[in-house]
């Protein structure tokens, strides 16, 4: 393989894909704090609703966990408009991610709501908590230590997720590396520099949260 | 509903499920080889010693940078990585390497806390018998941790699924690119790519509670 | 000559100082024990003599020569040459008694499974578990595992057996067994060195005690002074304490 990388023509760019990252990092938390608010109420109602109600949250979860996020996008941005309902590429792709993030967000918080654990309810009972101060005092720190780990993990992943949106055009981190490349024909360059700012951002995030959970939750958490 | 019938013709249904079994194999080859390359990797991140220090952060670097890139920006790299090294390798090809890549990366990390999850007790045991790493691992180890592998490997599988969609983007004919096959043979989208979501969906969720049911198995059974 | 020194080994956990100034010296085909609170370092001691935890200072020497902590090759040599007995067993979850005692042998040693084999089963029938060879670790009573790990440090032919609380886990009638067991091997002249709170048996077996706390060894000396004219005031307390229950 004789390829010679330059590295020079693309630099200029830096900036470029840097404000590129910043909207991947927007999109993202758009996203996951839409789909924390599906995933809480739908957790609510997987542990305390209804039949009928369950089996709803149920199915949406169920569908939406079993398929891939890149064909949900797909089937908004391309077959809503047939239905009257025209959606922007940005706002396709942060509807697909939200309720994708909505769907696994309720699993790992019913999993967390579950590993309440009964001792620690009867240890508070027997001394005479009330109800809100168990919730206060007991159940609230141990779930937020509980979930605190694969929420962050689930929000690392939501920031990789956001480089679909290339694919409809939105001209963020990866969308940006593809008008890049469309213009310098420097694939290898460009591709590796946007790798490499993935890799420094999510270590970033990884870091912070890893710090801010420790700290906050007493929650234990690796980065590497 | 007609449109419906239009698309599900004899030649059509075959397409769909080749683009089905390409989705399962893309996925399977990756946490196979992901998972066989990936063990290597967890046991050269648990040496010690100086001289194996380039190995372990080899092994730390691999599996960071695969983890905390996107699926999408790592296909983009296999693939022109491959069109500049004048190899004439299939598009299917260039997905496979993708999916090794990145399956390596996550089984790793897999792997490495299933190790992990053996008491320490039991390695200290070895050591002092004498034992290599390698085979305190085969004979002592692995016999235990497999039961805490198996369902997290299994999970990563069923992700694998869908995150494999994005392959559809170079050209691979998997169940995306079928989707987007027909969607340019003139059907809507919504038919076009509901098709593509059920079968996902036929795919993915047996598999997810057959999942289910293996972590319940292993999970109650010993570690024998 | 000594057959095991440890001359003024001094270990910690981390910041964690455990160990401060150990001297013990060990004759050759000679039982030693040791005792002392919880707490006080005994098997941080049987930790550093195989290769576990490397000592900040001091020396360690088998048969006269130095061991040398930093270098792989000697400290495999020293666990060719002792053999421990953990006070938690820790036996092969995954493999059953038998494999257990024969995996070091056959897979370490490389030895043929068919010269081990007879040998593993006479240790296991030694120890009274000729019936169980098939069972695994988490079918046996935690007496019927200390057991095994007897066997399984025995089938290695060390030159110095480390135990660690062998007895602790046993209800009195097997401790008896293993106490026999014990009393065999020093008879064979096994270099010995015993961790146990059974003083009656560390007074019957060892040519020597050593007493501990807080990680110096206060007194050393025979049986008869260690338990019945302790020159130190440390030592009478414990002995005391422990003589009276
Ligand atoms: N792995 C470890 N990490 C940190 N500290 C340890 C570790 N193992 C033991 N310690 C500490 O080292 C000290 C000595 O422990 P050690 O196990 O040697 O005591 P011991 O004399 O064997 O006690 P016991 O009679 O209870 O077995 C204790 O204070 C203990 O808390
Ligand atoms: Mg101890």
């Amino acid at each position: 393989m004789d390829y010679t990388f330059q590295y020079g023509q693309v630099w200029p760019y830096v900036p470029y894909l840097l404000k590129g990252a910043w909207l991947s990092l927007q999109i993202a938390f758009l996203a996951f704090c839409g789909g924390m608010l599906i995933g809480t109420a739908c957790a609510a109602v997987k542990t305390f609703g209804s039949g009928w109600m369950r089996h709803g949250v149920n199915a949406y979860v169920v569908f939406f966990v079993n398929t891939p996020q890149l064909v949900q996008i797909y089937f908004l941005y391309f077959a809503l408009p047939d239905m009257g309902i025209f959606l922007s590429s940005y706002m396709a792709v942060l509807l697909g991610m939200t309720l994708n993030a909505g769907a696994y967000l309720t699993e790992i918080q019913r999993a967390g709501f579950e590993s309440r654990r009964q001792s620690e309810m009867e240890a508070a009972e027997v001394l005479g908590f009330s109800r809100w101060q168990q919730i206060r005092y007991v159940i609230l720190p141990h779930v937020a230590k509980v979930l605190f780990p694969p929420l962050s993990n689930h929000y690392i992943l939501m920031t990789l997720g956001t480089s679909m949106a290339a694919i409809f055009g939105v001209e963020e981190l990866t969308g940006r590396a593809f008008n890049i490349n469309s213009e310098t024909f420097r694939s290898l360059e460009v591709f590796s520099i946007v790798a490499v700012i993935y890799v420094v951002v999510t270590l970033a995030a990884s870091v912070l949260l890893a710090l801010f959970g420790r700290f906050a939750f007493r929650a234990k958490m690796r980065v590497v | 509903m007609s449109e419906l019938a239009d698309l599900l013709t004899y030649y059509n249904v075959i397409f769909l499920l080749k683009g089905m079994a390409t989705t399962f194999a893309l996925s399977a080859l990756g946490c196979i080889l992901g998972g066989l390359f990936g063990t290597a990797l967890a046991v050269a991140r648990l040496t010690t010693g100086p001289l194996t220090l380039p190995l372990r952060a080899l092994a730390l670097v691999f599996t960071e940078f695969f983890r905390r890139v996107p699926f999408l920006v790592t296909l983009m790299l296999c693939f022109f990585i491959f069109q500049f090294s004048g190899l004439d390798v299939s598009t299917f090809t260039v997905g496979c390497v993708t999916v090794v890549l990145i399956g390596t990366a996550f089984l790793a990390e897999i792997v490495r806390a299933g190790l992990q999850s053996v008491h320490p007790n039991q390695w200290h045991a070895a050591e002092t018998m004498n034992f290599t790493l390698l085979q305190t691992i085969r004979y002592v180890v692995l016999p235990q941790a497999w039961t805490v592998i198996l369902p997290p490997a299994f999970g990563f599988f069923i992700l694998f699924i869908k995150d494999s969609a994005l392959a559809s983007q170079i050209g691979v004919i998997e169940l995306t690119y079928v989707g987007k096959v027909f969607n340019n043979r003139g059907f809507s989208a919504g038919v076009s790519f509901g098709v593509i979501l059920v079968a996902y969906f036929m795919l993915s969720y047996p598999l997810s509670r057959l999942g289910a049911k293996l972590e319940k198995k292993l999970g109650s059974s010993r570690t024998r | 000559m000594a057959h095991l020194e440890l001359d003024n080994i001094s270990a910690a956990y981390g910041k964690l100082r455990v160990l401060d100034g150990i001297d013990i010296s060990v004759g050759s085909g000679e039982t030693v024990g040791l005792i002392g609170p919880s707490g006080s370092g005994k098997s941080t001691i049987l930790r550093v003599l195989t290769g576990l935890l490397k000592p900040e200072a001091g020396q360690v020497r088998v048969g006269g020569e130095p061991i040398n902590f930093d270098k792989p090759a000697e400290i495999r040599r020293l666990r060719d040459r002792a053999a421990i007995v953990f006070q938690q067993y820790n036996l092969f979850q995954n493999l059953t008694v038998l494999e257990n005692v024969m995996i070091a042998p056959t897979k370490v040693r490389g030895r043929k499974p068919r010269d081990v084999r007879p040998e593993a089963e006479h240790l296991l029938a030694k120890v009274g578990l000729a019936d169980k060879i098939n069972s695994y670790p988490d079918q046996l009573s935690g007496g019927q595992q200390q057991r095994v790990a007897i066997a399984r440090g025995l089938c290695l032919k060390p030159e110095i057996l480390l135990l660690d609380e062998v007895t602790a886990a046993l209800d009195p009638e097997l401790v008896s067994e293993v106490l026999d067991t014990i009393r065999g091997l020093a008879e064979d002249g096994m270099t010995m060195l015993i961790v146990s709170h059974e003083m009656g048996f560390i007074r019957e077996i060892s040519a020597r005690v050593a007493f501990m706390a807080d990680g110096k060894v206060v007194e050393l000396g025979s049986p008869a002074q260690i338990f019945d004219a302790p020159e130190k005031e440390r030592t009478r307390d414990f002995v005391g304490k422990i003589l009276r229950h």
